[in-house]
């Protein structure tokens, strides 16, 4: 009977405190998102406008994320019928949007981020445990123009 | 030295190519981290702890590729990869791999931006 209430608590601060975090995670996601809507990003693997590049530099940026007592019981739930697991889908888009966002942040006054790799990996905790965890890298090859070209205004990409 | 993952370096010219070089580290988590990456597994959420962790063994990979690629000669790393996998419980193993390159020298121009402090430079 203890034990059914040491899980019983467990799953409770899972959904509460859990969900708390996520949906603060989530608030700071958008709004820094919105300070690089202009900064180009994208897998190509070459650059237009190559003679105005000044410089030219690998950025990193990556994360460690973890899902919730709540989340990883409704998932192994879910695991029985099938289908989206819709808690994990949203732990492994926070960790995406925010390494993107700590790569971007590490070159804020770059003009355009070519070659933008992700990368995902699971981290074993060694026990029985080691579900639920994830880290994502993203790195990428920032890219200074100079004052001449027109893409040293990144809203010009399309031009 | 340049490190892009692109295959060349846009705006240089690649003179030399010298091949592969490598770097790579494992690493284990401590105790510490570890407790309170258990607690932290409860309510979600970033494990700081491995966040940091991965990211200075990330950064000591790239170092030995750079090193490597400074024997050879080569003043530049294109098409960098990364990858990760995890070799034993609680220990990963990071591999950065990328090609040493020579770029043309260029002469100096007016507006090159200063070079990156250290602490930047990945």
């Amino acid at each position: 009977m203890y034990q059914l209430y040491y899980a019983l608590a467990l799953l409770v601060m899972g959904l509460t405190v859990g969900t708390l975090l996520e949906w603060m995670h989530y608030r700071s996601i958008r709004k820094r998102e919105l300070g690089f809507v202009t900064l180009p990003a994208t897998s190509l693997k070459t650059a237009p406008d190559e003679e105005h590049i000044l410089r030219a530099e690998l950025v990193t940026g990556s994360v460690v994320i973890s899902v919730d007592y709540f989340k990883r019981f409704a998932a192994s739930l879910k695991k029985l019928f099938g289908g989206e697991i819709h808690s994990y889908s949203s732990l492994l888009d926070r960790a995406r949007r925010e390494s993107m966002l700590r790569l971007k942040e590490k070159c804020a006054d770059c003009d355009m981020l070519i070659n933008l790799r992700v990368d995902t990996s699971t981290i074993s905790n060694g026990g029985n445990s080691n579900i639920g965890s994830v880290e994502v890298m993203t790195y990428a090859t920032a890219l200074w123009y100079s004052a001449k070209s027109h893409h040293g205004h990144p809203t010009d990409l399309a031009g | 030295m340049i490190i892009t993952n692109t295959e060349s370096v846009p705006g240089k010219r690649l003179v030399e190519h010298y091949g592969l070089v490598q770097g790579s580290t494992i690493r284990a988590k401590n105790i510490g981290r570890d407790l309170m990456a258990g607690m932290k597994n409860l309510v979600g959420g970033e494990l700081k702890g491995y966040t940091e962790l991965l990211q200075e063994s990330r950064d000591e990979a790239i170092e030995r590729m750079v090193h490597q690629a400074e024997e050879l000669g080569a003043n530049a790393v294109v098409n960098v990869r990364f990858s990760t996998s995890s070799v034993a419980a609680g220990a990963a193993e990071i591999l950065c791999y990328g090609t040493a390159v020579l770029l043309e020298k260029e002469h100096a121009s007016a507006d090159t931006p200063p070079p990156l402090p250290p602490s930047e430079a990945y």
